[in-house]
């Protein structure tokens, strides 16, 4: 049995607080650099487009296949291994026609035809049009920035309100650096990366969450020691929770990037980044900045009751 | 408090506890028992009746053919064959379907292989998303543009022989570039005249005067709403009709939004061949029977008249019908059943558009009395391979729909009567709305997962699922020891919770859904660490064990409300949000977060009090 305690620790996190938030700051501006000046590798959910995953019963060359696909019109597409060497993928850009939703019939027949592909069949095919892709762009957004405003709305309501801001900081912050770290890698950010980008907000905010409510009750409780003191103590109590829950997590998600096949990969990986940046930043961010916003013992103490009971 | 009575729950609510996770277990337990392969075979149209006789037939072509089927199930509108092997449900499949005829749909299904008294009690496994079992998904829009330019139009021709039979001059009638009829006259005085005739005549239009010779239709708000409703079920209907041939066993065909159709086809192996099905069009033609000559000598002889042609109805009964087409589906605007307000018996009221109604009434003036079929017509394309080279082939199918007297000169607005029930007028609505002149229909979004694909999916999410809550389970024991035993229990339970839920509510279970099943077991655990960390510093501040446990509990309980509630909120954005896979997604997240607060801290508080409870503790294994 293995044991790694956290209660006797006293590190003076805040000590580095600027630190941190000067390093974020870096860091979040190379995010943004590289969202501005890289984009994003959008996946077919929002460009719209072809993708086929096609199985042989054999190995296959992809220079063939490409060879095959180009002679049949379909210079364009994209050719991969996926998985095995017996799976292909194939991505088709957008086009014009309107038939493009049996263009994915069309490939297979064309790759059926030719030599060593008449054992192919079709794993999967999406076709996503131009316009659906552009709605959901707009509805990923909306969806990202309504769990925003709602977290923000319920945080506001539950601590005081630079705690809140310092919530909200440390949550922008965790989806700010886990889409940069997709556009930075040009890793495919479809559907199901934006599902585990709305997670990590979730969770996120949980890890966060624990650290304030923490602090809220150390200000109560003890009376003695300055801000900066107290927050700091609340972070050591609350280190080993924090890791366990972390690593609990991570170790969930690691699984299913191993074993969750390759449609979950781009989702895992959102999530293990999210994960590893929201601990730093719940430690880091949302503490330091509701320090440097100025709070104070007195915000948190309970409010006596305002309003006496009015008979008339 | 002393400390002997702390940590001890009162005999019911471990009575409470027991009784949801029995309730989990129930609900659950379907999930255990796997799938047959089998074929469903249900009727094509409402007359078609599935029976002990039709049983019987199922029973002799398959000994007739030798294949050994598990059991037969008669239910209500369906008869499920099942079958241990896959190759044999597919052989028994394609005899069916070729033996039964086109009365019977017959369709590949995965039937859940528990036991009857589960089904009796309504119980059944979770559902599970194309993604998993396989199948088409469509997302179709209907170009309502184009269905109103098509309306507009045949304003054009109707306001035209309004203003000829008023006997009003015009200088032209077109549609306008930007919508709307604009009619131009010579003087104002016919304007004037004419935008009183229309009022009149067609008084559903809005007009408008745009200058002193001129006058601009519009369609009202109502019209045009009832249009866009009438090009989506048209569409919808035609739809249905293709996938019933399909053989599917639980399609989805609904109207998303105002102008879009989902279309589903779980388990469809060929989905090339769906596409082609789907997208078949399909026209109507009116024309007269042929009463001079007998049907039955025709098809016997195979000697058809010249000027006619042999066709079959629904029920595969010859009609002879004229060569001569009366009118096509192209000039049908509406169809509607309803009753006819003389005799009150069902009836289908057709209505037609100018140029059809001009056509119809000389077609029908001279001959009242005869009889007039309508023929439903579909054309196909099918791909075959034919010596190694695939082929597309088109092919129409063309059936007898309705055989009706022509009682009157028809013209702009006529019933058909004579139909022996309100349903059968209202499927003959429904296929003379098909048949009308279609608003263009394209699709917008196709996920297509194959069938060995979905089952891929499902094993690599099981595996993930359970390597997952292994690892967590080392991991929790390894740090909290018989505290972290209890944590597990808890986490297994709440997997049991999770599927039971599934499976009450019928939500379908995607693979990002098995993710969100395998994130919350590392999130669930979350409250557990709350509460243990807890206990630990209680008992380093010089607490006894049992007002450890208690105040372990008793503390982390605002914290694991509000950390569990911030995650619910952006589930619930997630749902909102959602389009099908994403949508699972979001479910599972928001149940496991749900069920984890009861196992996470109700049910191991629980263990926790039966085992640590009211007892002398020196130490705590946490």
């Amino acid at each position: 049995m293995w044991r790694f305690d956290f209660y006797n620790t006293n590190i003076d996190f805040l000590r580095w607080g600027k630190l941190a938030i000067g390093g974020s700051i870096m860091v979040l501006l190379i995010a943004i650099g590289s969202l501005v000046f890289r984009g994003m590798n959008l996946g077919l959910d929002f460009t719209g487009g072809t993708v086929i995953e096609v199985q042989y019963s054999e190995p296959v060359d992809i220079p063939k296949v490409r060879e095959t696909l180009r002679q049949a019109g379909f210079g364009d597409a994209q050719t991969q291994h996926f998985g095995t060497s017996r799976d292909v993928l194939i991505r088709i850009p957008p086009r014009e026609e309107t038939n493009s939703a049996t263009l994915s019939n069309d490939v297979l027949h064309v790759l059926q035809g030719a030599e060593g592909g008449s054992g192919a069949t079709m794993a999967r095919a999406e076709f996503v049009g131009p316009q659906v892709g552009a709605e959901l762009v707009e509805q990923g957004g909306l969806a990202a920035l309504g769990a925003l405003i709602g977290i923000l709305v319920y945080v506001m309501f539950r601590f005081e309100w630079r705690l809140a801001v310092g919530t909200i900081a440390a949550t922008v912050h965790d989806v700010i650096f886990t889409v940069g770290w997709f556009s930075l890698f040009q890793i495919e950010f479809d559907l199901t990366v934006l599902a585990a980008v709305l997670a990590v907000i979730g969770y996120s905010v949980n890890d966060t969450v624990v650290v304030l409510d923490r602090i809220r009750e150390n200000f109560r409780k003890r009376r003695k020691g300055s801000t900066l003191e107290v927050m700091n103590r609340s972070i050591n109590e609350t280190l080993s929770r924090t890791i366990m829950t972390s690593v609990a997590t991570l170790l969930s998600v690691i699984v299913l990037y191993f074993l969750g096949g390759a449609v979950m990969r781009g989702f895992s990986i959102a999530m293990i980044v999210g994960i590893l940046v929201g601990t730093y930043s719940s430690i880091y961010i949302a503490s330091a900045s509701a320090l440097y916003l100025g709070i104070s013992r007195e915000d948190l103490l309970p409010r006596p009751k305002e309003t006496a009971d009015e008979r008339p | 408090m002393s400390t002997y009575t702390l940590n001890q729950y009162p005999w019911w609510k471990y009575l409470l506890i027991g009784l949801v996770m029995l309730w989990g277990f129930i609900f659950a337990l379907p999930n255990l028992f796997g799938e047959d392969p089998a074929v469903q075979i249900s009727g094509a149209r409402e007359h078609v009746t599935i029976d002990a006789s039709l049983q019987n037939r199922v029973v002799g072509l398959l000994s007739a053919e030798n294949l050994p089927y598990k059991r037969l199930e008669l239910e209500d509108s369906r008869l499920l064959v099942r079958f241990t092997d896959p190759d044999e449900q597919l052989k028994a499949a394609d005899i069916l379907k070729d033996r039964l005829g086109r009365d019977y749909i017959v369709a590949l299904n995965l039937a859940s292989s528990e036991p009857g008294f589960l089904r009796a009690l309504g119980l059944s496994p979770m559902y599970l998303g194309l993604d998993l079992r396989g199948g088409v998904h469509f997302l179709m829009q209907v170009d309502m543009d184009a269905t109103l330019k098509q309306v507009e139009e045949s304003y054009v021709e109707e306001i035209r022989a309004q203003l000829r039979s008023e006997k009003i001059f015009y200088a032209s009638v077109g549609r306008a570039a930007s919508g709307g009829v604009l009619v131009e006259f010579k003087d104002t005085g016919e304007r004037d005249k004419a935008a009183q005739a229309l009022h009149k005549n067609l008084p559903s239009l809005q007009q408008d005067e745009p200058g002193p010779l001129s006058l601009k239709l519009t369609l009202g708000e109502p019209e045009i709403r009832e249009k866009r409703d009438f090009a989506l079920q048209q569409n919808i209907t035609t739809l249905r009709n293709r996938v019933n041939e399909l053989g599917v066993a639980e399609p989805i065909i609904q109207q998303q939004g105002n102008d879009r159709i989902v279309v589903q086809l779980p388990g469809v192996q060929d989905t090339a061949r769906a596409k082609e099905i789907l997208g078949a069009t399909a026209t109507l033609e009116f024309r007269l029977a042929d009463e001079e000559n007998d049907w039955y000598q025709a098809e016997s002889t195979k000697r058809i008249p010249l000027n006619s042609r042999l066709y079959k109805d629904r029920e595969g009964r010859p009609v002879l019908l004229q060569k001569r087409v009366m009118l096509t589906g192209d000039s049908i605007v509406d169809a509607a059943s309803g009753l006819d307000s003389q005799s009150g018996s069902p009836a289908v009221f057709v209505t037609l558009d100018g140029k059809g109604a001009k056509r119809f009434e000389d077609a029908t003036k001279d001959n009242i009395g005869k009889r007039m079929g309508v023929v439903f017509i579909e054309n196909k394309t099918e791909t075959k391979r034919v010596d190694g080279e695939l082929k597309k082939t088109s092919y129409t199918v063309e059936e007898v729909i309705n055989v009706a007297t022509i009682r009157d000169r028809l013209s702009r607005r006529f019933q058909i009567t004579g139909l022996d029930s309100t349903r059968e007028a209202r499927d003959l609505a429904l296929l003379l709305r098909a048949g009308a002149l279609a608003s263009p229909i394209e699709i917008i979004e196709e996920r297509t997962v194959g069938p060995s694909a979905g089952k891929e999916n499902i094993d690599q999410g099981f595996r993930a699922a359970m390597l997952s809550l292994v690892v967590i389970a080392a991991f929790m024991i390894g740090r909290y020891k018989w505290f972290g035993g209890i944590a597990t229990a808890a986490l297994a339970a709440n997997v049991v919770l999770i599927v039971a839920a599934l499976s009450m509510l019928q939500a379908t279970l995607t693979l990002p859904g098995i993710a969100g099943i395998v994130l919350t077991m590392g999130m669930a655990v979350d409250a557990n660490v709350l509460i243990y960390e807890r206990i630990r510093e209680e008992l380093r501040n010089g607490n006894t064990p049992q007002a450890a446990i208690h105040a372990g509990f008793d503390r982390a309980f605002d914290t694991i409300i509000d950390s569990n509630l911030t995650t619910l909120i952006a589930a619930i954005m997630l749902f909102g949000f959602g389009t099908g896979p994403i949508k699972g997604f979001a479910v599972t997240l928001s149940i496991g977060i749900l069920t984890s607060m009861f196992t996470a801290v109700t049910g191991s508080r629980a263990l926790v009090n039966f085992f640590y409870g009211g007892r002398k503790l020196q130490a705590l294994s946490v």
